[in-house]
């Protein structure tokens, strides 16, 4: 019986993949250099994919909570942005989502805003805005619906803007002023506070 | 058994109405039910005439500008707002919370005074058209509640009106604070919160003499022991 499991026990190590696998019958002294490279190697690869899943949203380009980004960004596609991000934001025809550890300074403009963490500036969302719980948005919102959860900290005035030719809509090219270096230069309806 | 008759006689003299009634309108329906911290909370639903004056005032016009000094509800968001109103949000006890300590010795001291009414009160001269106080100003001490009470009579419109609320009772130490919600024109959700001590408790006299700047002072006493005031600016 003790025989036949010690049979047993001694293929494992070689079905196991690994670097004793690697180099199965090289010498100690040898084998080390490559079998480290390979150890680096594979979480290199794998490392990006483990670390952003449960930040990855299904067709939406995503600024993971370890980014910052200064300046001005379009987007075409849905947003997820649970970094920081100062300056101007624009997604027209899209939606944008600010997530938990989000924190956003700029002006924003999107088809539809949802907001879990910070926004600190005017947004204006052609669609809707939601601020969920325990969020935090400090600016002047102009938009055809707003969703205000309990919980939620909001800070400055509510357009609701019912007609749909004064929703924000999408142009050819930046105006002259989104490219000044001061973001809080584009125009919001209701002016200075 | 007994006949369906002689059931509906009982039934009226033990007091519950017959099947069929017109059930009377309630002043106030009180209903509890668990907050999102998990803690009971009590909710009544009571008819407001100062909300109602309120309104009044402002009926019949649209694009009027807001100011709400409770935390942003939905509720009042949309009421405001289905109205054809721009609301101002202006979360006040939060603010005051984050300005000054628990010490209320602190809202005497002037340089905190004045940061806190850029924080909070930062406005051009009339730029609104009405003033949600609900009871926020019971929590400010005599320096501080002059100094606001000076700052609205400047950023509100003259002519325009102003709906603040006042506990009546002087001789509580620990007074409700709610979360006031506007269900119509003259109704109001009121969520109790939890107590507070109020820094100040006033009379009509006093608050006449508060208010002494603005036009006029109208009071209404709930049966909450809340005094819905009305001040035209």
């Amino acid at each position: 019986m003790w025989n036949k499991r010690r049979e047993d026990e001694a293929p494992k190590p070689s079905t196991q993949p690994g670097p004793s696998a690697a180099a199965p019958s090289a010498p100690a002294s040898v084998v080390p250099k490559p079998i480290e490279v390979k150890k680096e190697s594979t979480p290199v690869a794998s490392t990006p994919v483990g670390r952003f899943e449960p930040e990855s949203r299904g067709g939406s380009a995503t600024i993971g909570k370890a980014v910052k980004i200064v300046g001005q960004i379009y987007s075409k596609e849905e947003l997820y942005v649970d970094g920081d991000l100062e300056g101007t934001l624009e997604a027209l025809e899209n939606k944008l989502t600010v997530g938990p550890n989000g924190t956003v300074h700029a002006s924003v403009k999107a088809r539809e805003v949802v907001v879990l963490g910070t926004i600190q500036g005017n947004v204006e969302a052609a669609d809707k805005i939601e601020i969920r719980k325990d969020a935090k948005l400090v600016g002047d919102i102009r938009t055809a619906r707003i969703i205000i959860e309990d919980g939620a900290y909001f800070k400055g005035s509510i357009d609701i803007v019912k007609d749909a030719k004064n929703a924000p809509k999408p142009q050819s090219a930046p105006p002259p002023v989104a490219s000044s270096p001061t973001p809080a230069a584009a125009g919001v309806p209701g002016g200075p506070r | 058994m007994l006949p369906d008759r002689l059931k509906s006689l009982l039934r009226g003299v033990l007091g519950s109405e017959p099947a069929g009634s017109p059930t009377k309108p309630a002043d106030s329906v009180r209903s509890l039910f668990s907050s999102r911290h998990g803690a009971t909370v009590e909710t009544i639903t009571r008819s407001s005439r100062g909300l109602q004056e309120f309104f009044n005032y402002i009926r019949g016009q649209s694009g009027l500008t807001i100011l709400d000094f409770g935390a942003a509800t939905q509720q009042n968001v949309s009421f405001i707002t289905n109205l054809g109103h721009r609301l101002y949000s202006e979360n006040f006890v939060q603010l005051l919370k984050e300005s000054f300590s628990a010490n209320t010795s602190d809202q005497s001291n002037p340089g905190r005074i004045e940061s806190f009414l850029k924080q909070a009160l930062d406005y051009p001269e009339g730029r609104f058209d009405g003033v949600l106080i609900w009871d926020v100003l019971e929590y400010l001490s005599p320096p501080l509640l002059a100094a606001v009470v000076e700052r609205l009579h400047k950023i509100v419109k003259p002519g325009s009106y102003m709906l603040a609320f006042f506990h009546s009772d002087d001789k509580q130490d620990a007074v409700p604070y709610y979360t006031f919600r506007i269900q119509d024109l003259n109704l109001l959700q009121v969520e109790q919160q939890g107590s507070r001590q109020p820094v100040q408790l006033f009379n009509n006299r006093s608050l006449e003499k508060l208010f002494s700047r603005f036009a006029s002072v109208k009071f209404f006493l709930t049966r909450e022991r809340l005094r819905e005031v009305i001040i035209k600016v």
